[in-house]
């Protein structure tokens, strides 16, 4: 469909200026983009629209010589996505071409009503893929954002605390799956950096199930732990548990494990050189009723 | 600084070695990758491109973008026209060797990686593809 | 051709590596090491990698093999200020570093070496000043 090459390049500034005056607000959105952006990226993917018309016909967007328009398309439409744009507005920005566009046809085909029935024909075909291609664009970046604050959502649910000095606990409340545990082994291995602690005990009081997968990656989690000079503890681990890693055959040889995060506690006061001591008797408040057996008020 | 799609860097002298990681760690850095994805991107850029220095004579590497709008990665290719590996199986396991060395570091690249590839023959040369998305 | 500084604390040789490594660099450093324990009759080895941001299994087997040799000639090494993206890494990778003891810090790999009564404090809660 050469003519349509011809036509959308021969007429490319009065079609980019309509376009760009008849853009309604909603896809224009000033408060999320500067008029002069939006111009500015109609002109360079009306450039690319040409471009890939000239070199890869009309009809199939997914050739070779339409590849500069397609990233352009997806890259406008991935910051649109992180800008805020609805995917409609984000479509109809392509859409909006179609006007312009059937005004050149009608314009140069005047004469001849069978061709410029092709050309309206074959330039909605462009424009609707092209559309098409961008909506894909913008959702894929919306998984990709929201796979993030899904990332940021993990890291705030698995806080690390400081039980003592030189000591840290892990409390892990929930299913572990390898995205998470990624998430948990890079924060507890950073906090025991920062906080010079020796010692972190990861509590799984709050894990359901332990498969083959998450015990491999505690245990690399202990593993790089070890690496840097520190060691961990695990804590909280139930019969049951206990019992699958077991069955697993999963090798906890080289692992501290404890029934009770106080225990773990205690492992690590012990193994720093701390002891806890009660003090004398009598050295505590003072006891509410003073002297021996005191009197009962009658 | 505009980043060309793609570079191609010797690897024919430690040096080489030094300053393609290097490289890489620069591009990872402008892509913002994670802190650990990067660090084990530019681990395994320096295992492969080591290999290709030792093992293959010396030979180069390419990195590139890779992805669309959405997803972003790098990939690196190394190619050497050493020797080439006999048996590809056996040289991903951990542990091999062939001599001086702990392996020839195939396998533990390729757990640092997302994508691995490998072609490799007798007197073929090898060349090593990886992929890491950000 | 420049090289890794050693530096020597008594009967401890302190080497803190800051710049990338390239092979050489790295072999020499173990010749030094292994030719400052004999002249200087070191006990002890501390070797700081907090400014390490890539460990390659090469790295990897200068800090074993510095540890096998040290060890040889009759010094205790202690490597110290590993970072957790490079622990995670060298894991990852299937290297454990064996025969390498490592520590949290300076101060850690000390008192690793010579015991608590080096004088390196590494907790608040054992300095009464500081409550």
């Amino acid at each position: 469909m050469s003519d349509l090459a011809e036509i959308i390049s021969g007429n490319e500034d009065q079609i980019r200026t309509e376009w760009i005056r008849d853009m309604s607000k909603s896809v224009v959105r000033t408060d999320l983009i500067s008029r002069t952006e939006v111009e500015e990226q109609s002109k360079t993917l009306l450039q690319a629209i040409v471009a890939g018309v000239k070199a890869g016909g009309v009809s199939d967007i997914t050739g070779p010589g339409w590849t500069g328009a397609r990233e352009i398309l997806q890259d406008l439409s991935a910051s649109r996505a992180r800008q805020g744009f609805s995917p409609s507005e984000v479509a109809m920005f392509i859409l909006s071409l179609k006007q312009p566009l059937f005004g050149a046809i009608r314009r140069d085909l005047a004469k001849n009503l069978d061709k410029m029935v092709e050309a309206i024909w074959a330039a909605t075909e462009l424009l609707d893929s092209l559309a098409l291609l961008t909506t894909e664009a913008y959702m894929a970046t919306r998984e990709e954002l929201i796979g993030r604050q899904q990332q940021e959502l993990l890291e705030l649910s698995t806080p690390v605390v400081k039980l003592w000095d030189g000591i840290l606990a892990l409390p892990i409340i929930g299913t572990l799956d390898s995205a998470r545990t990624q998430v948990v082994m890079e924060s507890l291995l950073q906090e025991v950096v920062a906080t010079n602690s020796k010692y972190a005990i990861i509590d799984i009081t709050g894990v359901p199930t332990v498969d083959t997968l998450v015990a491999q990656h505690l245990l690399k989690t202990i593993t790089a732990a070890r690496l840097m000079g520190a060691e961990c503890i695990i804590s909280g681990v139930r019969p049951q548990i206990a019992q699958t890693i077991v069955h697993l055959g999963i090798n906890l040889e080289d692992v501290i494990t404890k029934a009770k995060l106080s225990d773990a506690f205690a492992l690590a006061l012990e193994r720093s050189g701390r002891a806890v001591v009660r003090k004398a008797a009598g050295a505590g408040a003072a006891p509410v009723l003073a002297g021996p057996l005191a009197k009962q008020e009658s | 600084m505009i980043q060309p799609r793609v570079e191609t860097l010797p690897l024919k002298t430690s040096n080489d070695v030094v300053f393609a990681r290097q490289r890489v760690r620069q591009w990872a850095t402008e892509l913002h990758f994670g802190l650990v994805d990067l660090t084990k991107l530019v681990t395994a850029a320096s295992e492969l491109a080591r290999n290709a220095l030792d093992h293959g004579k010396g030979g180069a590497m390419r990195i590139e973008q890779v992805g669309n709008g959405a997803k972003v990665g790098l990939k690196l290719t190394f190619e050497d026209q050493g020797p080439g590996i006999p048996d590809i199986e056996m040289a991903l396991k951990d542990g091999f060797t062939t001599g001086s060395g702990m392996g020839f570091g195939l396998g533990g690249s390729k757990r640092l990686v997302n994508e691995f590839a490998i072609e490799s023959a007798p007197g073929k040369g090898t060349r090593v593809t990886v992929v890491r998305w950000k | 051709m420049e090289r890794i500084p050693v530096l020597r604390m008594g009967s401890l040789l302190l080497i803190t590596i800051q710049v990338d490594m390239h092979d050489k660099l790295a072999m020499q450093l173990q010749d030094d090491v292994t030719q400052r324990i004999s002249e200087w009759g070191s006990t002890g080895v501390l070797i700081d990698i907090s400014s390490l941001e890539i460990v390659d299994s090469f790295i990897g087997r200068m800090l074993a093999n510095i540890a096998a040799m040290s060890r040889i000639l009759g010094a205790a090494t202690v490597v110290v200020g590993m970072q957790p993206a490079v622990a995670i890494t060298l894991v990852e990778l299937g290297m454990s570093l064996p025969g390498v003891r490592t520590a949290l810090s300076v101060e850690a790999g000390m008192e690793l070496l010579y015991g608590a009564g080096a004088g390196f404090r590494t907790g608040s809660d054992d300095d009464p000043a500081q409550g």
